[in-house]
């Protein structure tokens, strides 16, 4: 479980959160979604550690984020990320493995290969993607890629920064599902941050909105549609009046 | 009002002077601690030494074969105006082994290797590979710096040391070909003149040369702004601020190996 208490986070003037609190129990796929800037990234990568909150603490499983070996909290992860971010000096499937050829889940070499090429087959690439580079691939195969390489180490928790963005309809619908697929079936605790409502709708089980630092809304996603909440049907409608103010 | 105003503005540059000073010494103490605590990453450390070492080979040499043979010219050019001109194959190795060798060098690797390894590291940076490799329990300090900087502490002053042969090789060649020198005098007056002392301080400044080209190639990689705006400002910065600190590192290695 991962639980967000007050969690404020500023940038310079700019406060982005302004005391987030959230529940994501475990083993179930939350989407949190909310406007470009509303600081839906910030809130993903302060539970990696990757950006530190001013206040407030996030606790997974009970414990501190920041408290521990942070590698082994780290282990529990995956991520895939808005553009992929494959390393491009390597080749796929050692883009894949990457976690898998160092460290406390090192295997040997032949291994972490097969277990690489599986991934790939899982996310629906052939065997020969694998000794291609990142920057050979399209955009598509490219998410595909660091989708693999997100579940590659078997991950407690994924998480999923934007994950259609950048993509056609059908590519995004392909990727939506797949997403819902292989989170079913690892039985992962998975945190989405988007602004596509498809994905929402193919992701979620929980929805949690965020909107001027604080989350505005959460709740099943079944709800959604009726939950009676101005800002919250505003953002899934995609409406430019209503509470939530809109540059022209 | 208006004296203080210019005052103020100096004050606030010398601390932002001293800030960035203090930070890349951090950064520098960061790096090298890195450098002997495990994990190691043997890969990446030999794709450094190859791309800073074996590849800057060509421009190293044609640099230094180049400076040889246009020292040589001048030399002879001005020690003629008082008859001197038999010190050619003196000031020639001293000329390259004490200052342009190491020199030319070091700027030549801040401008080939520096540059390369900013803008590497800003676009990863930028495309969140950076953060992705923290997600997968790597430190990007241990996996992307501790290995080039090793790599360029070794393989600088390696070239350092080549570059100087080369160097003193061109202006052999200028001195025998053009300008009626004996080649084994020329030879035995290089070899004779030349002190143990001026190739160890050859060796010693490609050393630190290196090391502080590397240094600033990754220290401005992982603190570049967003966008290519931010790798262009990363790599510029990163080759002035090498380029500047090799020159002055020079300076005072100088001054430490030979003041008298």
């Amino acid at each position: 479980m991962i639980r967000f208490e007050g969690v404020h986070k500023a940038f310079g003037d700019n406060r982005v959160l302004r005391g987030v609190d959230l529940e994501i129990t475990k083993g179930t796929s939350m989407v949190i979604i909310g406007g470009s800037g509303t600081g839906k990234s910030v809130a993903l990568k302060c539970v990696l550690g990757l950006i530190t909150p001013d206040q407030g603490r996030i606790l997974v499983d009970g414990k501190d984020s920041r408290a521990g070996d942070h590698d082994a909290f780290l282990a529990r992860f995956g991520m895939l990320f808005q553009g992929g971010a494959l390393f491009d000096s390597l080749p796929v499937w050692q883009n894949v493995a990457f976690r898998l050829l160092r460290g406390s889940l090192k295997r040997p070499q032949a291994e972490a290969r097969e277990i690489a090429i599986e991934k790939l087959r899982r996310v629906g690439l052939k065997p020969d993607v694998a000794d291609r580079f990142p920057a050979e691939l399209s955009g598509g195969m490219q998410k595909r890629v660091g989708l693999a390489r997100a579940i590659a180490a078997e991950p407690q928790i994924i998480f999923f920064d934007e994950p259609t963005t950048g993509l056609d309809p059908i590519m995004a619908g392909v990727i939506n599902d797949l997403i819902r697929e292989i989170v079913t079936e690892m039985g992962a605790t998975a945190m989405t941050i988007t602004h596509d409502m498809s994905s929402v709708r193919a992701i979620a089980d929980t929805v949690a909105m965020l909107h001027d630092g604080v989350i505005q809304w959460t709740g099943p996603v079944g709800q959604m549609d009726v939950s009676g909440d101005p800002y919250l049907d505003q953002f899934i409608h995609g409406r430019a009046e209503g509470p939530i103010e809109a540059v022209r | 009002m208006i004296v203080l105003s210019p005052l103020g503005a100096l004050g606030r540059a010398t601390l932002d002077v001293l800030s960035a000073m203090g930070r890349v010494a951090i950064f520098a103490f960061a790096t090298f601690s890195h450098m002997v605590r495990p994990p190691f990453y043997p890969r990446e450390f030999a794709l450094a030494l190859l791309q800073i070492g074996w590849l800057s080979l060509p421009v190293v040499g044609l640099t230094a074969l180049f400076t040889g043979g246009a020292l040589a010219l001048q030399i002879y050019a001005g020690g003629a105006r008082f008859n001197a001109e038999a010190v050619v194959p003196q000031i020639v190795a001293i000329g390259m082994v004490r200052e342009l060798g190491p020199v030319l060098v070091g700027l030549m690797i801040a401008a080939r290797v520096t540059s390369s390894i900013a803008a590497e590291i800003a676009t990863m940076k930028v495309t969140e590979q950076i953060d992705a490799l923290v997600t997968l329990s790597t430190d990007p300090m241990k996996y992307l710096t501790a290995p080039r900087v090793l790599a360029a502490l070794i393989t600088v002053p390696i070239l350092v040391g080549i570059g100087d042969v080369i160097g003193i090789f061109g202006g052999y060649a200028v001195a025998t070909q053009n300008l009626g020198f004996n080649p084994a005098t020329y030879l035995k007056n290089t070899v004779d003149f030349l002190e143990f002392r001026d190739i160890v301080s050859s060796l010693i400044k490609g050393c630190v040369f290196g090391g502080i080209a590397a240094l600033m190639g990754c220290y401005y990689g992982m603190n570049s702004g967003r966008g290519a705006q931010g790798v262009g400002r990363a790599t510029k910065g990163s080759v002035e601020a090498a380029a500047v600190m090799i020159l002055a590192a020079n300076f005072l290695l100088t001054g430490v190996f030979f003041s008298v």
